[in-house]
């Protein structure tokens, strides 16, 4: 088995003028990075790795926004045998007060040694650390060793053994930032090998168009890691152009003949609703082969819709399709065959909400439409899995545990986090979901999670915030999220308690919530109730019982 | 004469974008450094702009810098009318 630096290191001297990534920036030219670019770049970084005395196993942290920097010194840091680790970068209506509280809570558990930033954010970052913590270096980008030809028999990444911890992945807010999932080499080229297959990855004929967020799996592996290791060019735009002109999409997918992206289901519907016909005139979206939807619960209603409205530009029905992932198996679990649409399996929408199983429609019934995620990858395993670990028949609905030969070494320096995930050997997701014919339905969720826009938002980080507003009786909020059919995601409901009853002030404190809860967390809320004491439903046990208040919030229809 | 723009932007952002009918957006209130409007719906803001006013703002000025509150975004209006 070889390693990251080995492969990388292969790809340099076998095709080192192929274009690996074009980087796309609103409002300049297209900058296409070949393998010799890619590794003299990283080259210059591993050097200046080296100079600052930094040593392989140690864990570096970028904080870089969409651009050379970031994909240099992130394979900077792999040549050196360094782990390292993307963080968000600040965005501008993020309080910085609250985005060094974050940084310095994934210092706490994470410990890394390095942090690599920009000159003009140099400031930020040290106003994170503290005395004692275990940060020795910040790096700026304009300290970075001159361009050279890379020496490979002294660079310390290629020391490495297929075993030992690559990357770190983490996902956000308090709760998820002190949770890095740890990889191996071995975990990530095993995850590589067996996702190509699922998706008859073709190097001569694919190229991969992404707006995703590197610090987050789905762009981090499948539209970063994937493409540079395996050579399929990959085009890579930022989220924040993306989000502001999400045509820019369609138009580098036909401007570059892209063939395969991911995107969380919310941008079907975001980019269905809001794309004008003015922006994609002329283009050709016939090479899509695959659009697959990954990383939020799927609603084929978003795949409807996104198609009716590309189709006359020559997308593909069978480019809709669906995958299962999460960062603990690097990325994929299971995925939809792609010479097909995904099936969509129609059941009974009663005998599925009290008996937890997925029959046939009965007639004159309400039903639920099921979209499937596809079949397992080839080297990993799922079982359905009531509370006792007995695997539950097909059409059953149970928690899905994981097993492959491409899992999570570990949570980073958590040993709770990963004994309490991992169970015989497979890994619990914390997800709900059955099997019928071989494929995967993912129904829910065990763990109170909130995914908005494709993003991880635990309900605890959001509840803590709000009991920091004045006026809120500590301890007296509730965050979950509902489903909005129209924007194709969760959206966040927030209920806080007042120790006020008067109207004016109880709507006082709802606009001080959102702004809070906004400059603290970057999550735009939809919902926020502030009502009297005693409304919150609490366990016997006084935890806040999210699904009951969910199910209290939506029949009070005060929405 | 400003006025004739910001009634309409204001309206817009509270009922559409905030969800919240009836909310009043002071002129020099920050819209996008403040988070009020979150990036998901600048897009919607500038295409409510060109459908209203016949102004095309792109997306690369959909940001902080080149307007934050409903006085900045009526001048950029007004200078491009």
């Amino acid at each position: 088995m070889t390693t990251l630096p080995n492969l990388l290191q292969h790809n340099y001297r076998e095709v080192p003028d192929k274009t690996s990534i074009i980087l796309q920036h609103a409002g300049q030219d297209d900058k296409p990075l070949t393998y010799r670019d890619l590794i003299r770049g990283a080259n210059r970084y591993a050097l200046t790795y080296s100079r600052e005395g930094i040593q392989p196993g140690e864990v570096v942290i970028l904080i870089l926004q969409h651009g050379e920097d970031l994909v240099y010194s992130f394979w900077g840091a792999i040549l050196h045998g360094a782990i390292p680790a993307i963080m968000p970068f600040l965005t501008e209506k993020l309080a910085p007060e609250k985005y060094r509280a974050d940084l310095a809570s994934l210092i706490s558990i994470t410990k890394p040694t390095t942090i690599v930033t920009y000159p003009e954010f140099e400031a930020e970052v040290r106003g994170a650390l503290t005395e004692g913590d275990s940060v020795r270096h910040v790096i700026l980008t304009n300290q970075i060793e001159a361009e050279s030809e890379p020496n490979f028999e002294t660079l310390q990444g290629f020391k490495s053994s297929p075993e030992d911890i690559v990357v770190l992945q983490h996902s956000s807010g308090t709760t998820g930032l002190q949770k890095g999932v740890a990889l191996s080499h071995r975990a990530v080229l095993n995850q590589m090998d067996a996702y190509g297959k699922a998706i008859k990855l073709d190097p001569a004929s694919d190229v991969i168009v992404s707006w995703l967020p590197l610090y987050h799996d789905m762009g981090f592996i499948a539209c970063f890691l994937m493409p540079v290791l395996l050579r399929i060019p990959l085009v890579d735009m930022s989220p924040f152009d993306w989000v502001r002109a999400p045509y820019r999409l369609h138009q580098a997918v036909s401007q570059y003949k892209g063939t395969l992206t991911w995107l969380p289901n919310f941008a079907y519907n975001f980019c269905a609703h809001k794309i004008r016909e003015r922006n994609i005139e002329g283009v050709d979206l016939s090479t899509w082969r695959a659009i697959i939807n990954c990383s939020e619960p799927v609603h084929v209603e978003s795949h409807d819709l996104f198609f009716e409205k590309f189709s006359a530009y020559g997308l593909k029905k069978s480019a809709l399709q669906t995958c299962y992932a999460m960062a603990e198996n690097v990325f994929a679990v299971t995925q939809s065959p792609l010479d097909g649409t995904p099936a969509v399996d129609e059941i009974d929408r009663e005998t599925f909400m009290t008996q937890r199983l997925a029959t046939p429609p009965k007639p004159d019934s309400p039903t639920l439409k099921m979209t499937s995620s596809g079949h397992p990858i080839p080297n990993t395993n799922i079982r359905i899995v009531d509370e006792s670990f007995n695997d539950l028949p097909n059409r059953h609905v149970g928690e899905i545990a994981v097993q492959s030969d491409c899992m999570l070494t570990e949570y980073f320096n958590r040993p709770d986090a990963t004994e309490a995930a991992i169970k015989y050997g497979w890994y619990l997701t914390g997800d709900y979901g059955y099997i019928a014919d071989g494929e995967l339905y993912v129904s829910g969720r065990k763990k109170d999670l909130i995914i908005v826009g494709g993003k991880n938002v635990y309900p605890q980080d959001l509840e803590s915030l709000a009991s920091e507003v004045n006026g809120v009786h500590a301890g007296r909020t509730v965050a979950f999220g509902i489903y909005d059919e129209e924007e194709g995601t969760e959206e966040v409901v927030i209920i806080a308690e007042a120790e006020s009853t008067s109207p004016s002030e109880q709507e006082a404190i709802a606009d001080a919530i959102r702004k809070h809860i906004t400059k603290s967390s970057a999550i735009a809320l939809r919902h926020v109730k502030v009502v009297d004491d005693k409304w919150i439903i609490k366990t016997s046990s006084g935890k806040t019982a999210r699904s009951a208040n969910k199910e209290k919030f939506l029949n009070f229809s005060f929405r | 004469m400003t006025t004739d723009i910001i009634t309409p932007l204001a309206t817009f952002i509270a009922e559409k974008i905030l969800k919240q009918p009836g909310k009043a957006i002071a002129a020099d209130e920050a819209l996008i450094s403040s988070g009020l409007i979150d990036s998901f719906s600048l897009m919607d803001l500038a295409l409510f702009i060109e459908d209203t006013f016949g102004v095309r703002i792109e997306d690369t000025e959909l940001n902080a810098e080149t307007f934050d509150n409903l006085e900045q975004l009526a001048a950029l209006i007004s200078s491009r009318k």
